[in-house]
């Protein structure tokens, strides 16, 4: 398995998750925003970061770089792209993923483990979360409130392209256990043919047992060990 | 020739600031304010004579950066 990391100006999740894939020996590549072409990769991950500052709305600059044309078109052909935290607001921008990312419903940035509950498993970034679907991740966002209007949204359940959900540590999913104000208390969506998902939380945060937890690592196994 | 275009949330969407700007001038003693929504502003130098086609790119960059019609509306004044 293959993969390439895509670095931004203002990127700095880029090598946490360089860290991850390599310890789940998927063989990764770091490719400048600005190249005309995409290596040879099954997986696209677009990091976490501050790309270009958020000028204008958070990912929008980045979302016009040259690379992305060869990342949509590396979609088109059924590869995998992960956007995390900055990666799914520039997804929402580029228009592969429905939906935006507003500033988050109190205005104060969030930096705290949450609980969320993996509500489909039956994807190539989530399928090993069937041992565990109530999982503990780290969030560290300004702008994670994601939007979706009601047409949207019932899409969105209807097809169960939802992927992570905030709740708490039993998986209840209500007011409570929402913590930036998100439409239906979404944390990361998939879209219809599932090779794209985009999450708020960071799971190369959760690799190592000893630093923090190892909930993260069933999504770098469920992608190395492809459906 | 200038154009400029403001960028403002639509209606249905929360605007978390524009309220708290809105409570702000309330405690400040304005008590006749019903709502505030906060929005952008930008003003863009256009080497380009004719308004039609000034409206025509303005309408362009306005759809593909300047806003995100997911979210935002925008009015565009030329000159």
């Amino acid at each position: 398995m293959k993969s390439s990391i895509i670095v931004f100006p203002g990127s700095n999740c880029d090598r946490d998750i360089a860290v991850a894939l390599e310890k789940f020996k998927i063989k990764n590549q770091m490719v400048w925003h600005n190249d005309a072409n995409l290596p040879k990769s099954d997986l696209v991950v677009l990091p976490g970061g501050f790309s270009y500052g958020d000028y204008l709305r958070t990912g929008c600059i980045a979302s016009k770089s040259r690379i992305i044309d060869e990342i949509i078109n590396h979609t088109k052909k059924g590869g995998l792209l992960l956007g995390i935290c900055n990666g799914f607001q520039i997804l929402t921008e580029t228009g592969l993923l429905p939906g935006i990312l507003l500033r988050n419903k109190e205005l104060k940035f969030i930096s705290k483990n949450v609980f969320l509950k993996v509500t489909n498993l039956d994807n190539n970034f989530c399928h090993n979360y069937k041992k565990k679907n109530i999982i503990k991740l780290h969030i560290a966002h300004n702008e994670g409130n994601y939007f979706a209007n009601n047409d949207l949204l019932k899409k969105l359940e209807d097809q169960n392209l939802i992927a992570f959900k905030y709740s708490d540590r039993n998986g209840n999913i209500n007011d409570n256990t929402n913590p930036n104000g998100s439409s239906n208390n979404i944390a990361g969506i998939l879209n219809s043919e599932k090779n794209i998902l985009g999450m708020m939380p960071h799971p190369e945060r959760m690799i190592e047992p000893l630093l923090s937890g190892e909930d993260g690592s069933l999504m770098f196994e469920s992608l190395f060990n492809k459906k | 020739m200038k154009i400029s275009a403001i960028v403002t949330l639509k209606k249905e969407v929360l605007d978390p600031q524009g309220k708290v700007v809105n409570q702000t001038l309330k405690n400040m003693g304005y008590k006749n304010i019903s709502d505030v929504r906060q929005g952008k502003y930008f003003e863009i130098e256009l080497d380009e004579k004719d308004p039609i086609k000034c409206k025509e790119i303005a309408e362009q960059i306005c759809k593909k950066l300047l806003s995100n019609t997911v979210i935002e509306n925008y009015k565009i004044n030329i000159g």
